[in-house]
């Protein structure tokens, strides 16, 4: 399957409460690759992903997004994830009452609607549920409970997980969905998402950490500074960052 | 984004028509003739009669009570009519003699009043203003030696039951509304439940206000005999009309030892409009005793209509062991003022309680809990549970909660927990990154804080207060 844009970020320009936090991204993202993007801590990674998404907090000041060449940013939040945009939270939400199962079946059928395909009965999405649980290593019991109650950190980002394996998106984004895990649930989690990666999807991972991309490769990896993208690179930028941290790239920032 | 939420929660009333049938009412006004002449249309023994006049005679020394959390222009009690029947009406012997309108009224609310309907498997009494118009599958109860029939017709069938019953849970002097009740009170349901009894099907009266300027007082007495078990549902609505109309009920319960009550009800009066015209005041007064040993009483109330709900349904818990549950959902939104809760009075020894209660405030809604427990002097090992929460939408409306506890012996134990939570923008924004739409994020949202309340009620109920709540969410409840 050849490659194709699938995510076409052109001059972001995004503010919260009237403060410029995104000042000029550019970024494209074709089908079948794996993005990192990396920076320190206030750079506006998170920002990212939440405009990407449509947090209403967030406001566009100027720019374009394009997504399978449609304007992304005309899109409801709801609108949005039918289409196939997937965000992992970095700080899930809970919802009480209502269980993980419950919760799942209607944000599966609320796609498939959306799709034009048949809604799931209990049963049959039951029966497609437990797969994916195996992958991510949990049992039925988390199927019960309550949205992200009473959830530890670590819970909280493995259930982001499995909906991103359900919902099956084509293009996740991964808002610092490694931070707060151990070794072995980071482990868990990369395997997941590296087992989804198909020619026909592609992954963007915000991260702080170069661990996780020792679990799953990335085709490229960006550096955000400022508000926009000031450096990218292969896997080996990663490294680097790893070895030098942030603050030469600040010099260079300023330099060039 | 709260105006959007809002709209969801805010759903027009869908139960505001009115069925153009002739009726028969007095004219408005209070007075002794007034309670003779209701009491002569029932054909009611003179002792009741007397029992009224008792009641009327008290109420005009008593003042109107002016405690509660809500606000309404003074009500005037001499331009209200206490009486509106349908006319036409001979002794019902069977469904077919009842005016087909009032058959549709009732289809349009979805109420089964025809017996063939048996997959319902639901008894219903309809009290149609004043008068109960249909109580059905009577034959098959009173084959368990069940009574299920209006009032109104138990006094007459029944007199020492009733006269042995009534107002012994709440007297006629009990309050202001409840002696307003007990002299002008109309009709309601009279359930007798004999001894070791478990009542096969679910009993409901639907109660339905049409007539205009008319206030609806119904009284309904539940009696469950030793060792027996009924579970009562009580569904209401009104049409919409400008003028606030009274509805002052009185709900008595008795459970003898080891029986069990379990009453559940949708109150969906009209509400009044947007900027608060019309609507129901709903000032009821709800009392069961728990008389024997190891007696269980349970309300469970889904309370969304009126446009003001003034209401404390409680428990007196007498015999030892016995147990007393309130679990509520009280939603008020555009002007609407709610302030209920309930009262469990510890007498018994090791005597219990549970009371979850849940608000829900939109747009200017003012929701208040207000909830008494009391232990007293010989209620050793008392327990009591309460959780309240809170839950907004929006920023025009509010939550209070007022909760008394009045401890005479040191065994006791209480706990309480309370919470206030906003339906928050995050919360909406994680829903609708699944692909859920903003009304199915917030009927999810609303329906999990409502569950713990929701599970309490019977099947067919559970069904009819989530759609009630604006909300088609199948399955998670239950």
């Amino acid at each position: 399957m050849s490659q194709h844009p699938l995510l076409q970020v052109k001059n972001l320009h995004a503010s919260v409460e009237g403060r410029e936090i995104l000042t000029g991204v550019d970024l494209t993202v074709n089908t079948g690759e794996v993005h990192a993007i990396m920076g320190p801590n206030g750079s506006g990674k998170s920002t990212l992903a939440q405009v990407l998404a449509g947090h209403p907090a967030y406001a566009v000041t100027a720019g374009q997004v394009l997504y399978e060449g449609n304007d992304l940013l005309a899109m409801a939040p709801e609108v949005r994830a039918r289409e196939g945009v997937f965000l992992a939270f970095q700080y899930p939400v809970a919802i009480r009452g209502i269980t993980n199962a419950y919760f799942l079946r209607s944000a599966v059928n609320a796609i498939r609607k959306h799709r034009g395909a048949e809604e799931l009965g209990p049963v049959e999405f039951m029966d497609a549920l437990e797969e994916k649980l195996k992958v991510i290593g949990w049992d039925s019991s988390y199927l019960t409970r309550p949205v992200n109650e009473g959830f530890s950190g670590g819970e909280k980002k493995r259930n982001e997980i499995l909906q991103l394996a359900v919902l099956d998106p084509k293009l996740a984004i991964l808002d610092e969905t490694d931070s707060g895990l151990d070794i072995d649930a980071l482990k868990t989690v990369a395997k997941t998402v590296d087992k989804l990666r198909r020619p026909d999807n592609a992954t963007v991972l915000v991260t702080h950490y170069y661990r996780i991309l020792t679990h799953i490769e990335p085709d490229v990896v960006h550096v955000l500074a400022g508000g926009k993208i000031v450096k990218s690179g292969g896997k080996e930028l990663a490294l680097e960052l790893e070895e030098k941290g942030y603050d030469w790239l600040r010099e260079e920032a300023v330099v060039t | 984004m709260s105006s959007g939420i809002e709209a969801q929660v805010l759903q027009p009333y869908k139960y505001g028509f009115v069925t153009d049938i002739e009726s028969e009412t007095v004219p408005p006004g209070l007075s002794e003739d007034v309670i003779r002449l209701i009491s002569q249309k029932k054909g009611e023994p003179p002792w009741m009669l007397e029992w009224r006049l008792r009641a009327y005679r008290n109420w005009l020394k008593m003042p109107e009570p002016h405690w509660a959390n809500v606000q309404y222009e003074p009500i005037d009690y001499q331009a209200i009519s206490y009486y509106a029947a349908p006319k036409q009406r001979p002794k019902l012997d069977s469904l077919e003699q009842v005016d087909p309108k009032l058959l549709e009224t009732f289809e349009k609310l979805g109420i089964p009043i025809e017996e063939r309907k048996r997959l319902a498997g639901v008894a219903v009494d309809a009290v149609f203003d004043s008068v109960s118009v249909a109580t059905t599958f009577r034959e098959e109860l009173k084959k368990h030696g069940v009574i299920f029939c209006a009032i109104s017709e138990a006094i007459r069938e029944y007199p020492e039951l009733v006269q042995q019953y009534l107002g012994s849970v709440v007297p006629y002097n009990d309050n202001f509304f409840a002696a307003l009740n007990s002299a002008v009170f109309t009709d309601g349901s009279f359930v007798y439940v004999p001894k070791g009894v478990r009542c096969p099907m679910e009993l409901s009266t639907y109660f339905r206000i049409n007539a205009e300027s008319t206030g609806q007082f119904e009284r309904t007495l539940i009696v469950a005999d030793e060792g027996s078990y009924v579970s009562y549902l009580e569904g209401c609505s009104a049409p919409v009309r400008d003028e606030n109309q009274l509805h002052a009920a009185v709900v008595e319960l008795v459970a003898l030892d080891r029986a069990t009550i379990k009453y559940s009800t949708i109150q969906n009066w009209y509400p009044g409009d947007e900027e608060g015209r019309g609507g129901i005041y709903n000032f009821v007064t709800k009392r069961g005793a728990c008389r024997g040993r190891g007696s269980k009483i349970s309300w469970t109330q889904v309370e969304t209509g009126s446009a003001i709900t003034w209401k404390y349904p409680g428990c007196i818990l007498q015999g030892d062991d016995s147990i007393g549950e309130f679990y509520s959902v009280a939603v008020t939104n555009h002007r609407q003022q709610a302030d209920t809760g309930t009262k469990m009075i510890h007498m018994g020894k090791n005597t219990r309680s549970t009371i979850v209660s849940k608000g829900i405030s939109a747009g200017r809604g003012q929701n208040t809990y207000r909830g008494l427990v009391k232990i007293l002097k010989g209620a050793q090992q008392a327990r009591n549970y309460s959780q309240c929460d809170s839950m907004l939408i929006g920023d025009r409306c509010g939550a209070h909660t007022f909760p008394y506890i009045d401890v005479r012996n040191s065994t006791a134990t209480m706990e309480h927990e309370a919470s206030t939570s906003k339906i928050g923008e995050d919360q909406i924004f994680y829903a609708k990154q699944r692909g859920l739409s903003a009304e199915d994020a917030v009927s999810m949202i609303v329906n999990g804080f409502c569950k713990e309340v929701f599970k309490e009620l019977p099947m067919e109920f559970a069904v009819e207060a989530q759609r009630l709540l604006g909300i088609s969410l199948e399955g998670s409840v239950g």
